[in-house]
């Protein structure tokens, strides 16, 4: 049956999709790029303006949310250490510690955008507007930016959360052999498990005719010293997303906060 | 682990076929039947024509709308419709024919196809993601056609999006803008998974200068769509914040720059010209040397060209902003950098032209579709130079000059080698040859249509008449009909070339060929056609170059 | 192809130690742009408070996104998205700084 059969396994390159979350951050530079553009330019052109704008922002909360991120980073990064030491529930603590930080950085987030809008600063606002023109741009690109930038923060946390249940649901198990067609072949027998030696390690009932098909589901536990590619790979790859919105604020952070 | 389980067999899917390497990409029974075995398909070759389709569709309506334009036009004043409907339809015509036909282009659809059969690879690296990129493409197109019905009414401020009116104006631009940014995902994801699947999959010996021109040219395209589309994206949702919002950062009433808008703008969408032509130079190259029967000449040079346009071509873009009010420094600067570009584009003309020097020429529909874009895309390539040198820019910019100019690189480009790319590609992808006569009676109506209605635009913008203008004076009225005439014919041509290519599914002569052309050395002339699922038996292993004549095996 | 596996983990596991160090280093380097940004520089404080940002950055991309470990395709990716950003921002200028 073997030879009429033809394997759907997915292709597994790790290296490969590894390839393929980089491209993908680079395309995350560019985005923010385009942002970083309008504001050195505007920059540039209004350099007095945004000074006096900047010193409207609370450089403490920045400075919070930077030291939240940057640890937030770490324990990504010792998560995904953890993962290669085989130790899971490390892993799984610092991933939770991970999001954590993610949410303490909106909750700051929150209050410091609730406290612009408290004074009259959002976009749009005739307050604003009665301001210079530099100061109206500095706000526009101060909300845009650090709002695409938190959405960004939003998108990693749900990630790095279904990271988190994958790896609290291990063991995977896996359906790794069904028969449904052909059972007659092997009606009246049994189906047995030998090992290497073939002596017999399970031996199943026997298969008569109200068979309809075999399952056989298999259950993988990482290793002590070694951890299953497949599973924390991904770990991985959501930990580079992580680290790249990071990155992103490190940028954000002095040129918004400590331009004063 | 389950290694010492007694039974030991691959797992058995669902989709079980007797000797499935036999059996074409179509007949593979898979989970899904009828149209789901094609929308829920992770099979790069289903999801190529699933692009090809849609794509056919739009450049149908993309034509409708163009044909339209043209009969207005065929006389001053109003003949068919008011002046706003007339806007809202040249911008419909720009973004159905720039975002929903040309930008996936022959990257998507073909390419697709062709790209992991080229390089002996079983599918691109990621197949899902390549589906959810044509469910993105689906989505931007639904988007856009909304757009285009819903809301206050069809955006007018062409396909630009020009600020300051595009932040002003009432219509629904940001449904629009939506759509594009979708799109531009969709773009981004089928880049992404190109350059992984070209760095990663290649069949053992495939080196990459071993690979195919065509490889080469959707290669450079991936990296263009990976760096730069971002910033499109970018640029729309900044033009979307700025009409929810007014963070004013293009509106010159809150000190915004409409300017920068346009650089934003360029910085991708003139990159994304060489989204749109790149693969089309390399489908070319591709379709020559297999009509020619000959090695293609100067393979190295073509492949680099590749990535010299990709490079050069990212770093002109200000050379549409010369009349914005830019700097002169800057003027000075692109102006300089646009000449560069042409260098690789010409070194491809030449290659060709080379190629074609004591080849076996086979005046085949693909190859007259090959021919025919080395002319259009000559007198396209030489009006761009026109219009990079600064001076003369500065008088025909805004004119015909200009759409004349980019119709002939776009369509007379893209469109040609995509026509004759499909011709080419045909029975390899439908496993049945077209007819034809009626393929070359397509093509002489299309290529005699093409340049009536486009050739007359250079000598009105050139004597002043404004793109973009719903009335003109009287004067200009002989040339507008001559190209209205034009477009009559062009269309002619198209319908038939379509209605030829469509009957030929059910009814052109049945071709099983590995290579119907008997000229073909690339891999995928090795595969049947159409091919397997999953496109070879065993994973070729490849011992010479692309082109190279039936070498020995131990070159 | 066959060689995949070979190649699934080129490193060792990192130890957990590098990674409080790269932490702390990061967290001396944000000290150090927020006292900078006290002092008054002038023009110079965007350029030193840039500095220190792309040290910054660099530390996560080489150490806590194992940069240092991977194939130099991954560098030269980098190089490539640096080079973009350089010059759309870059040739920008040349519109601005002169109009």
């Amino acid at each position: 049956m073997s030879n009429h059969s033809i394997a759907l396994t997915a292709h597994k390159d790790y290296r490969g999709s590894k390839l393929g979350i980089w491209l993908f951050l680079i395309t995350e530079i560019t985005l923010f790029g385009g942002m970083f553009l309008l504001y050195s330019i505007y920059r540039s052109e209004y350099p007095q303006d945004f000074h006096h704008a900047a010193a409207e922002l609370n450089t403490l909360v920045g400075t919070v949310n930077t030291l939240i991120l940057l640890t937030s980073s770490l324990t990504m990064a010792l998560s995904i250490a953890a993962t290669h030491h085989g130790n899971r529930k490390l892993a799984l603590i610092m991933l939770a510690i991970t999001v954590l930080c993610g949410a303490g950085f909106m909750v700051n987030k929150y209050f410091e955008w609730g406290a612009k809008f408290h004074h009259h600063i959002y976009p749009g606002s005739e307050y604003l507007l009665a301001h210079p023109k530099g100061e109206v741009l500095f706000f526009g690109l101060y909300f845009t930016m650090t709002g695409i930038h938190g959405i960004h923060v939003l998108v990693g946390m749900v990630l790095l959360t279904v990271m988190f249940i994958r790896i609290l649901g291990q063991p995977n198990s896996k359906v790794a052999f069904v028969a449904g067609h052909g059972l007659g072949e092997i009606e009246g027998c049994r189906m047995a498990f030998v090992d290497a030696s073939d002596r017999v390690v399970w031996k199943g009932d026997e298969v008569d005719g109200s068979v309809q098909r075999i399952d056989v589901k298999t259950k993988f536990w990482p290793v002590k010293q070694r951890f299953k590619v497949a599973d924390f790979n991904q770990l991985e790859n959501s930990g580079l997303y992580w680290h790249i919105v990071d990155i992103i604020w490190i940028f954000l952070f002095p040129l918004f906060y400590l331009i004063t | 682990m389950s290694d010492h389980a007694a039974p030991v067999r691959k797992p058995v899917h669902h989709g079980t076929v007797p000797n499935a390497a036999d059996v074409s990409f179509y007949d593979f029974k898979g989970r899904w039947s009828g149209i789901y075995s094609w929308i829920f398909s992770t099979d790069h070759k289903r999801i190529g024509i699933m692009y090809l389709a849609l794509q056919v569709g739009f450049f149908l309506i993309g034509m409708a709308l163009g044909f339209l334009i043209r009969l207005e036009l065929i006389a001053p004043g109003k003949t068919i419709v008011t002046a706003q409907t007339y806007n809202a339809i040249f911008t419909m015509h720009g973004v159905i024919m720039v975002f929903l036909f040309v930008v996936p282009g022959l990257s998507a659809s073909l390419g697709n196809f062709l790209l992991p059969i080229m390089i002996g690879a079983k599918d691109v690296q990621f197949p899902r993601v390549n589906l959810f990129s044509w469910w993105l493409f689906l989505c931007g197109a639904i988007l856009a056609v909304l757009s285009f019905t819903t809301g206050s009414g069809p955006p007018d401020t062409g396909w630009t999006f020009y600020a300051p009116y595009s932040i002003r104006t009432g219509t629904n631009v940001t449904m629009a803008a939506m759509a594009v940014f979708v799109l531009g995902f969709s773009s981004i994801l089928t880049g992404l998974n190109f350059v992984t699947t070209v760095h990663r999959m290649r069949a053992p010996g495939m080196t990459f200068f071993r690979m195919p021109l065509f490889v080469w040219a959707l290669y450079s395209t991936a990296w263009l769509q990976v760096v730069a589309t971002p910033v499109i994206g970018i640029t729309l949702v900044l033009i979307m914040v700025e009409r929810a919002f007014g963070i004013g950062v293009f509106d010159p009433v809150k000190g915004g720059d409409p300017i920068l808008y346009q650089h934003l703008f360029w910085i991708y969408s003139h990159p994304a010209v060489y989204i749109m032509i790149l693969p089309a130079l390399g489908a070319i190259s591709d379709i020559i040397a297999v009509h020619t029967r000959r090695t293609i000449f100067g393979y190295g040079f073509i492949a680099m060209s590749s990535v010299a346009i990709a490079l050069f071509g990212s770093v002109v873009w200000a050379h549409h902003m010369f009349v914005s009010g830019q700097s002169l420094v800057a003027n000075f600067v692109f102006s300089l950098l646009t000449m560069i570009v042409a260098i690789p584009s010409a070194i491809k003309v030449f290659n060709w032209v080379a190629t074609l020097y004591k080849g076996s020429i086979q005046l085949e529909t693909p190859m007259l579709y090959a021919l025919a874009f080395i002319f259009l895309f000559m007198i396209g390539g030489f009006t761009g130079m026109m219009l990079g040198v600064l001076s003369v820019d500065v008088h025909v910019h805004d004119t015909y000059f200009v759409v004349g100019h980019f119709h002939y690189v776009i369509f007379g480009g893209l469109g040609f080698s995509l026509f004759g790319a499909l011709h080419h590609w045909y029975p390899k992808m439908f496993g049945r040859m077209y007819h034809q006569v009626p393929s070359k009676i397509a093509w002489f109506l299309a290529f005699v249509g093409f340049n009536t209605l486009y050739l007359p635009m250079f000598i009105m913008g050139w004597e002043g008449m404004p793109r973009r203008y719903y009335d003109y004076l009287p004067e200009y009225q002989t040339w507008h009909v001559v190209s209205t005439v034009g477009s009559w014919i062009l269309i002619a041509g198209l319908l038939l070339m379509f209605g030829n290519l469509l009957r030929s599914l059910k009814t052109g002569k049945p071709c099983h060929e590995l290579d119907p052309w008997g000229g073909g050395r690339t891999l995928e002339w090795t595969v049947p056609s159409p091919p397997p699922l999953e496109n070879f038996d065993t994973i070729p292993h490849i011992t010479h170059g692309p082109y190279d004549p039936d070498v020995p095996e131990h070159k | 192809m066959s060689d995949h596996e070979h190649e699934e983990h080129a490193h060792e596991p990192v130890g957990y130690g590098l990674y409080f160090l790269t932490w702390f280093s990061l967290l001396v380097l944000t000290a150090i742009t927020v006292a900078a940004a006290g002092m008054h520089f002038g023009n110079m404080s965007v350029v030193v408070a840039l500095l220190i940002a792309l040290v910054k950055a660099s530390i996560v991309l080489w150490l806590f996104m194992h940069l240092k470990y991977e194939e130099t395709i991954f560098h030269r990716l980098m190089w490539v998205v640096i080079f973009a950003m350089v010059v759309f921002i870059g040739m920008t200028f040349t519109d601005t700084l002169f109009r």
